[in-house]
């Protein structure tokens, strides 16, 4: 008897902050934003309950436009994130030698040593119109006049994929790590072409590492606040944008708090679709690697 | 063995630090970005050495959230503008009345003072007094532009690229005025006051393709001025007098249909625990001697009695360079934002944001 109450106190003890973070920082705080985004001001002071937040989003093309543009704009992301990061992770895992896999590793860490908000201003001081690269372009001589490269959508996606890149090489690495490179030299044994192999051992093998990455990449883009906000241009809205108007400069706390649940929802509905076309479950891939 | 000097420092240094809190009170300061400029908060603590100043800074809208989040408690004193006390406290009873009598009045610039009082009285309670004030209105690069003098020209297509705005209230504010309207006057009839609202998103809207980028903050507006990126904007006059410094042909502009002034208040949280702290503050940094380095670090004006006189010179030069006597007599105060109005030009701002157009 004594041994198994030692052996759920280890077990209550080990489990108890994962509970209390679950439930303090995630479950608590959400459970008062529903509350709060059920809620109407009718009055100054005077509230009642009911679905005017929601169906004040549904009414307002502006909103439910910007949260679309969100999305697409994401998931853009997340693919190009994906393409870019494959070549980089397969490289770090199959290809370097041993010693220089470390060190590059490292070295796709560096950037995430730097705070979000300096790196997009690092990227406003290479693009703006006085800025680095449109100065050498110039005193190359190939361009005339100043360009103008930031305040536009590409940027945008630009900054983003820098800023998430590293989320989606991380899982990629370490799923690629554990593959048997004779799988591969298999494949070429058979007289598969390069193609092949990739599409029928390698990619298959990286799929958990490759949903893993981009539900990560995708959640993270989709909920970001610095980057769209300041390299995007006059047209450019992002929803988070819309989330934070609405809290700080309308003071209309409940219909931010509705908008934030719209995006939870949005966001998840996301990555349920995309695991469904894709015939992927959490458990077949997440979970594993 | 190698605990016990461990757990005793711990409790020397708990000790030490309870010590510090219980003999000095705290004074939690929420207020501009450079409105508690480190030597103000040194001499002031040399003067009171049992207070201690926390310094928070923020913005009009943020202040309002924060003191909403908490019912008005985690802060002393709060300097939100004039026009963010009357609906504010009215929708969320965040501050509490001043007692006049603790307040040094005898220098205050009477107009400021009368104006604040009268925009800030709820069933016969003052809540808020004058501290710094200063106008919203246009800068350009004379240069470059030297015929611009209305809120109009943002939008002339001579100036197409190089001109930007924040945008916010104050540029639908000031393209009202512009249009010939009384935007402040339409504030007791909202259906007017949509209506203006109206035309002036589709003046904005049609002005985008003028707009090289809305500006979010002084930073990066003083970055797209001084590189020539652009030539013209709407802006703080706080912000074209430190240009002004760096380059004199960049000067402010009242605009001809007036430029659009504020006042930032000293009001007090609902539920701030150090009032005495928080008076002995406000007659404290509105000695003459003690403006003349506020105003050094914050480029407005005091609201006392000659507060031009105590603007350090350059700041001067920018001053009278920019304000004639007829400018300064044709200022047009915020007025009370009167609940509702928040959400239609929440929604006006949404609606040119979302447009495409340039």
């Amino acid at each position: 008897m004594m041994v198994s109450d030692g052996k759920k106190l280890g077990l209550f003890l080990l489990f108890t902050p994962f509970a209390l973070w679950i439930g303090l920082l995630i479950i608590l705080p959400h459970v008062g934003m529903f509350i709060l985004s059920l809620k109407e001001k009718v009055a100054p002071r005077v509230y009642e309950y009911g679905l005017d937040n929601y169906i004040n989003f549904i009414q307002e093309p502006i909103y439910w436009n910007t949260l679309l543009r969100t999305g697409v704009m994401s998931l853009l992301v997340t693919v190009l994130t994906l393409l870019i990061g494959f070549p980089v992770a397969y490289y770090i895992a199959k290809i370097a030698g041993k010693r220089s896999k470390g060190a590059l590793f490292l070295l796709c860490l560096i950037p995430l040593w730097v705070s979000d908000l300096i790196r997009a201003f690092g990227w406003i001081l290479l693009l703006r119109e006085t800025g680095v690269v449109s100065k050498s372009l110039q005193s190359v001589g190939l361009i005339d006049t100043p360009i103008e490269f930031l305040y536009n959508d590409a940027t945008v996606v630009m900054g983003l994929i820098y800023t998430v890149v590293l989320f989606m090489i991380v899982p990629l690495v370490s799923t690629l790590d554990g593959m048997d490179n004779e799988m591969i030299e298999a494949g070429y044994n058979l007289g598969g072409s390069r193609l092949t192999v990739l599409r029928r051992i390698i990619v298959p093998y990286a799929m958990p590492g490759i949903v893993a990455g981009c539900i990560v990449v995708f959640m993270l883009t989709a909920g970001s606040y610095l980057t769209p906000i300041l390299l995007g241009g006059k047209n450019s809205s992002w929803f988070t944008e819309q989330i934070y108007d609405q809290f700080i400069t309308r003071y209309n706390w409940e219909s931010g708090a509705a908008f934030g649940f719209v995006l939870l929802t949005f966001t998840s509905f996301v990555v349920w679709a995309g695991l469904r076309l894709s015939g992927q479950t959490l458990s077949s891939t997440v979970a594993k690697s | 063995m190698l605990r016990k000097p461990f757990i005793a420092g711990a409790i020397a240094v708990f000790a030490l630090s309870h010590a510090q809190f219980a003999s000095a009170e705290t004074l939690r300061l929420l207020t501009w970005g450079s409105y508690a400029p480190d030597n103000v908060v040194k001499m002031f603590e040399e003067k009171y050495p049992d207070i201690t100043v926390e310094v928070t800074f923020s913005n009009n809208e943020e202040m309002v959230a924060k003191l909403r989040a908490t019912g008005g408690a985690g802060f002393d004193l709060a300097q939100p503008s004039h026009d963010r006390i009357y609906a504010a406290q009215l929708e969320y009873d965040i501050y509490k009345p001043m007692d006049l009598s603790q307040i040094d009045m005898s220098n205050m610039e009477d107009s400021l003072l009368e104006g604040v009082k009268a925009n800030t009285t709820i069933e016969g309670e003052v809540y808020s007094v004058p501290h710094q004030w200063g106008t919203s209105g246009l800068m350009a690069d004379k240069s470059k532009a030297p015929d611009f003098a209305s809120w109009d020209d943002l939008c002339d297509p001579m100036y197409k690229g190089k001109t930007s705005m924040r945008l916010k209230r104050t540029i639908l504010l000031g393209t009202a005025f512009a249009m010939g309207e009384d935007p402040f006057a339409a504030y007791s009839d909202l259906d007017k006051y949509q209506s203006i609202l109206d035309k002036v998103a589709d003046k904005l809207i049609a002005c985008k393709e003028n707009i090289k980028a809305y500006w979010k903050g002084g930073d990066d507006l003083s970055a797209m001025m001084l590189s020539g990126e652009i030539v013209a904007s709407e802006t703080w006059d706080s912000t074209a007098y430190k240009l002004f410094g760096e380059n004199e042909n960049i000067v402010f502009i009242p605009p001809s249909t007036g430029a659009i002034a504020w006042i930032d208040t000293f009001t007090l949280p609902r539920k701030g625990k150090a009032d005495d702290a928080a008076y002995k503050w406000i007659n404290f940094v509105l000695q003459p001697e003690i403006v003349e380095l506020m105003s050094a670090s914050t480029g407005a004006m005091a609201a006392v009695k000659g507060a031009k006189d105590l603007l350090p010179a350059d700041k001067k030069a920018a001053v009278n360079a920019a304000f004639s006597d007829e400018d300064i007599a044709n200022l047009k105060f915020f007025a009370n934002i009167p609940p509702g109005v928040e959400d239609m030009e929440g929604k006006t701002l949404e609606k040119i944001k979302a447009a495409t157009g340039g």
